[in-house]
């Protein structure tokens, strides 16, 4: 049997700073990574931009985890590639993995498991559009696979469904490699990707983005030959009289991700409703003890730099945990958050460890030009700051002394965002 | 009065650029990289963009590239048709320079991943 402290699932970003950080911490640490090769979806990120907060530099995205490999490689650290894990259980010393690859079947135990298995695409499924299946609809993730590492074009002249970050990226990256983008229609009447993505993806290469616009049917046997659009009313239901038929050769899907976590959910752990991710106190464990959870699959982040971050947290925090298993009680306080947030992470705090540096991720509900996040304790409240220019598609991260909030296992937490006025 | 995004980091910042008595002036900026991309952006627009070569290697058959530097705005697409023309022979990896100083520009194309080098490893 092959034994270890902690065994990390996943070989992005988050997987690959999480096993750095429990080896930095002295645990023997093995990463298990269904691809050939480590990084992740940064392979395929070939823009540039990463790495502004962590490095100070505009990195690619091969070029920013390059470097994590780099270390995670000095310091000799175990993977197991081309290796996909089919089940895992809970014992009474920790966990039995079961995992297949090119040698056969294999067994491995961990006292402690950190879940980086980053998110997936929405799919042409799980939207409803009308129509034929031919061949041209496709998620955005998969066309910058075919451009960026095959080398293949997927489209001459396509229509992009959603205003995701990666469908923006792809836009431009069409347009540079000769592609026609007719457009970017989003449902919603704000745009779901970053501000930044939309001047310099769209703008600059004057390619239009129709708010409160969908697609809603397809044309095509063998290949799609059109699309057919429509504006939406406010409850996002297409209005029949502005239906536009757009002769066009692709369909690229940017609608969503979703945290990726079937494997938490085989163990039982229970998933945020609002995130999709495991629900974590602020040592990135899951209700279920020893799962950690960090990255994508915790949370959809807009910035790699804090998939890194809750990686490298989480790492840290199942090595301690490996360390000391079973030794101390688990005392924790949900934090509550109402419909001014679209979400926060982590949603409770462990009370018997470190409270002195707890970092927060959070999204507002709404597009605000000023509000205040507050922190309530038993209706008191104990913390606020203003922000300027609050947008639901732009993360925010908070790192908070939270010793002096004077919490017991009894207390209740509230968060929320306060508008202008409202105070 | 001219109403931008920044696009130099991630907050961006919603900036006011106006020239007053021949002297750019610049508001909504939380950083002063923000004064120099707005007066940039009124002036001479400059980017950076990212594509791949072609590889003479089945098996990897582009890696990625970037220029090393920011380029004019109005340039991008001239430096495509270079970066287009290019088919990378011998093995290489992040930081070698595929194109030298492309279009007199002062700026390299340079590879950003050891994707080939690390597949030249394995067939050892």
């Amino acid at each position: 049997m092959n034994r270890y402290d902690v065994i990390v699932i996943g070989g992005g970003p988050a997987g690959l700073a999480a096993a750095i950080s429990a080896d930095r911490r002295g645990a023997e640490v093995l990463l298990i990574e269904r691809e050939a090769r480590l990084g992740g979806i940064l392979k395929q990120c070939i823009h540039d931009g990463f790495g502004l907060v962590r490095f100070g530099e505009k990195l690619s995205g091969p070029e920013y985890v390059e470097r994590f490999i780099k270390e995670f490689r000095e310091r000799r650290i175990q993977s197991s590639l081309l290796t996909f894990v089919t089940d895992m259980k809970k014992t009474d010393h920790g966990f039995v993995l079961r995992a297949v690859n090119r040698s056969g079947v294999h067994e491995y135990e961990a006292k402690a498991l950190v879940l980086a298995t980053g998110c997936r695409e929405r799919t042409a499924k799980q939207v409803q559009i009308h129509g034929t299946r031919p061949a041209g609809v496709l998620t955005a993730g998969t066309a910058q696979h075919f451009v960026n590492l095959q080398g293949k074009m997927p489209a001459r002249k396509c229509v992009i469904l959603g205003s995701g970050d990666i469908g923006l990226i792809m836009a431009r990256r069409l347009t540079l490699e000769g592609a026609e983008v007719l457009g970017v229609y989003e449902v919603k009447p704000t745009p779901s990707g970053l501000t930044r993505n939309i001047v310099q993806c769209l703008d600059d290469y004057k390619i239009p983005l129709y708010l409160s616009h969908t697609v809603t049917r397809v044309f095509g046997e063998q290949r799609l030959t059109a699309v057919e659009v429509a504006e939406v009313d406010e409850q996002m239901q297409p209005i029949k009289s502005t239906r536009k038929r757009i002769a066009c050769d692709t369909l690229i899907l940017s609608v969503g991700l979703i945290p990726e976590n079937e494997m938490a959910e085989k163990l039982g752990v229970r998933l945020d409703t609002k995130t999709k991710g495991p629900v974590c106190n602020h040592r990135f464990m899951t209700e279920v003890e020893g799962v950690f959870s960090c990255g994508n699959a915790l949370h959809v982040n807009d910035l790699v730099d804090y998939v890194s971050e809750s990686g490298e947290l989480s790492g840290t925090a199942a090595a301690e945990y490996a360390e000391k298993m079973g030794s101390t009680k688990r005392r924790e306080v949900s934090l509550n958050t109402d419909a001014s947030l679209q979400y926060l992470v982590p949603q409770k705090l462990a009370l018997s460890e470190g409270l002195d540096k707890v970092i927060f991720y959070f999204r507002s509900r709404e597009v605000l030009k000023q509000g205040t996040l507050v922190f309530l304790v038993d209706g008191k409240e104990v913390f606020h700051r203003k922000y300027r220019n609050l947008k639901p598609p732009e993360m925010e991260r908070l790192e908070l002394n939270c010793t002096s909030f004077g919490l017991s296992d009894a207390s209740r937490i509230d968060v929320q965002i306060k508008k202008e006025g409202d105070i | 009065m001219k109403e931008l995004t920044c696009i130099v980091c991630p907050n961006g910042c919603s900036l006011r650029v106006e020239k007053k008595d021949g002297q750019w002036e610049v508001s909504g900026n939380q950083c002063k990289r923000g004064i120099t991309f707005a007066i940039e952006e009124m002036t001479h627009p400059m980017r950076t963009i990212s594509s791949t070569v072609r590889t003479s290697f089945p098996e990897v058959p582009v890696i990625p590239v970037r220029v090393s530097a920011e380029i004019p705005k109005e340039r991008i697409f001239d430096v495509m048709k270079q970066i287009n023309q290019v088919r990378v022979e011998k093995i290489c990896g992040t930081g070698d320079v595929v194109i030298e100083n492309v279009l007199g520009l002062q700026v390299d194309v340079i590879v950003t991943s050891d994707i080939l080098r690390e597949w030249e490893k394995e067939q050892k």
